[in-house]
């Protein structure tokens, strides 16, 4: 099965986390994604710019109409996701846990509709 | 009816003592919770058209879970006109070499409920759906009996089952053990939910037991099942705690529901056959180190279940047993229980000043069983006016009525 992993956390952890600390987290996650390529379970994976950066699209009566960020104002915000393929739930949840931000925020793991 | 009633009699026993089993079996093999529960009745339908007049087969387990299997193949076959994913599962199934033949007579068919327990108590599931799953599945429970003993409308409950199995289908939730590095913590999931089962069965108000399903009994079932299937310290631990527990079922209530505290129940009333019982396996749950949090709160409940009067309890164990406790489960609670003890063990006046340093913190300002403690503290110490304030402190905290009528009396033993 495929699994999308998504992984949210509070964008004001990196304001108070020092540079080396960060640098390393993102080697680590880097190197985390070699590592599921290598068990064969990658499928894709990226990192996305803040919500500051968002824009929202809706079509309402045919018009598109276009705001600026995110909908919702939450603390958690979407910061990025991986793509896996794993035999089952406990198979994906094994590798969400394993994501290294996982232990700043927290990894929502959704199955992909298959049709 | 129109078929013998010795056969009739003949499939409700084998019913009652294999279907659970047979439907564990019947999910592995199909991949599907509704499947296997439309196969189980399938096949027992067939038992009582064909066992009459072909008698009851050597293995009526392994017939069954072949006549079931066979059935939701032909089932599957004939859904795949509408539906052509069904038929390539139906092919796949029957297509897949089925040792049914082989099952026959002395060979056996591998014990799944173990598997069905773990994939109805997957921490991926609300706890109230685990509950929920567990009752229906692994013990059975119609729909409308779990409702009742959770006082829920039957719909509500029956939509509860409804989503947790089309999450397992949809998530992939595996239908499997959990691997030994998982086992602890799965465990300890599959645990709770017993416990928690246990305890709306221990602590259901007596007015309604009558249409309520014995929620207890089910749970002392379920440990008995775990026992067998995965004798695991903690497992021990916990039947022994519900044994010991429930030893003292008919001797912890009044006929009106009113609870009576340990200290005043007749104990020749408590259950002997439950406390050698649960006694035995407290020893077992024990004999681990470090004893678990199940383990130590069976033996606590041992010590109790021991003595002969409340006075003569061996207290000094009891306050070791919560300090132990409390290194495996720190809690506000178990410290007041602690401190309980150590008023029995010491006198009420040195458990007060433990009661006190608790009321002071957050976690108990406002619980109304700390104040019930403080004031039975106490009223044994002869501080009237101090016990009376204490007791109207408790009343005013809590909702619960038995615990209100409880308090009252005391107020009104007070006053006299």
């Amino acid at each position: 099965m495929k699994y999308l992993c998504l992984v949210y956390f509070e964008p004001k952890i990196w304001d108070s986390m020092p540079q080396p600390e960060i640098d390393a987290l993102q080697v680590e996650s880097l190197a985390y994604d070699e590592t599921l390529q290598a068990q064969g379970v990658f499928l894709a994976a990226d990192a996305l710019h803040p919500t500051e950066t968002a824009t929202t699209v809706r079509v309402r009566n045919g018009e598109p109409i276009i705001t600026d960020g995110p909908f919702a104002e939450t603390k958690e915000v979407l910061g990025g996701f991986i793509l896996i393929n794993a035999k089952d739930l406990n198979a994906a949840l094994q590798i969400a846990a394993g994501i290294p931000l996982a232990r700043y925020g927290s990894v929502e793991v959704r199955p992909i509709m298959e049709f | 009816m129109n078929i013998p009633s010795p056969i009739q009699a003949a499939v409700q026993a084998v019913y009652e003592h294999e279907s659970r089993r047979v439907l564990a079996t019947l999910v592995r093999l199909l991949g599907d919770f509704d499947l296997a529960e439309e196969a189980l009745q399938d096949a027992f339908a067939t038992a009582l058209a064909q066992w009459p007049n072909q008698g009851i087969p050597a293995n009526p387990r392994a017939w069954l879970v072949s006549v079931g299997r066979n059935k939701a193949v032909d089932a599957l076959r004939r859904r795949a006109r509408h539906d052509t994913a069904l038929g390539s599962l139906a092919h796949e199934l029957s297509s897949t070499p089925m040792p049914s033949e082989a099952w026959a007579e002395d060979a056996d068919i591998p014990d799944d409920r173990l598997r069905l327990m773990f994939t109805c108590c997957h921490p991926a599931l609300s706890l109230e759906a685990q509950v929920a799953l567990t009752l229906r599945t692994v013990c059975g429970l119609t729909t409308e009996a779990i409702a009742s003993g959770f006082l829920l409308p039957a719909p509500t409950l029956a939509q509860r089952i409804v989503r947790a199995k089309a999450k397992i289908r949809t998530a992939g939730i595996p239908y499997e053990e959990p691997a030994r590095a998982d086992l602890p913590s799965r465990l300890h999931a599959v645990l709770n939910v017993v416990y928690l089962i246990f305890n709306e069965g221990y602590f259901a108000s007596s007015g309604e037991a009558a249409t309520r399903p014995d929620l207890s009994g089910e749970a002392i079932r379920l440990g008995r099942l775990l026992a067998e299937l995965l004798p695991e310290p903690e497992v021990h631990g916990l039947l022994a705690l519900m044994l010991l527990q429930d030893s003292r079922r008919a001797a912890r209530s009044q006929p009106d529901g009113q609870p009576i505290l340990l200290e005043e129940q007749n104990r020749s009333q408590w259950d002997a056959q439950w406390i050698g019982e649960g006694l035995e396996y407290a020893r077992r749950a024990l004999a681990a180190q470090p004893a678990g949090s199940y383990a130590l709160q069976a033996a606590i409940a041992a010590q109790h279940a021991k003595a002969a009067t409340y006075a003569q309890t061996d207290w000094a164990q009891i306050v070791a047993l919560y300090d132990a406790l409390l290194q495996v489960q720190p809690s506000p609670v178990v410290e007041l229980n602690r401190a309980v003890a150590v008023a029995m063990r010491d006198g009420p006046a040195a458990g007060l000043i433990l009661v006190d340093g608790l009321l002071a913190g957050e976690a108990l300002h406002a619980y109304a069983l700390a104040h019930a403690a403080r004031a039975d503290l106490l009223r044994r110490m002869g501080e009237r006016e101090a016990a009376q304030a204490a007791y109207q402190r408790a009343l005013a905290l809590t909702e619960q009525e038995p615990q209100r009528v409880f308090l009252r009396e005391r107020l009104r033993q007070l006053e006299s």
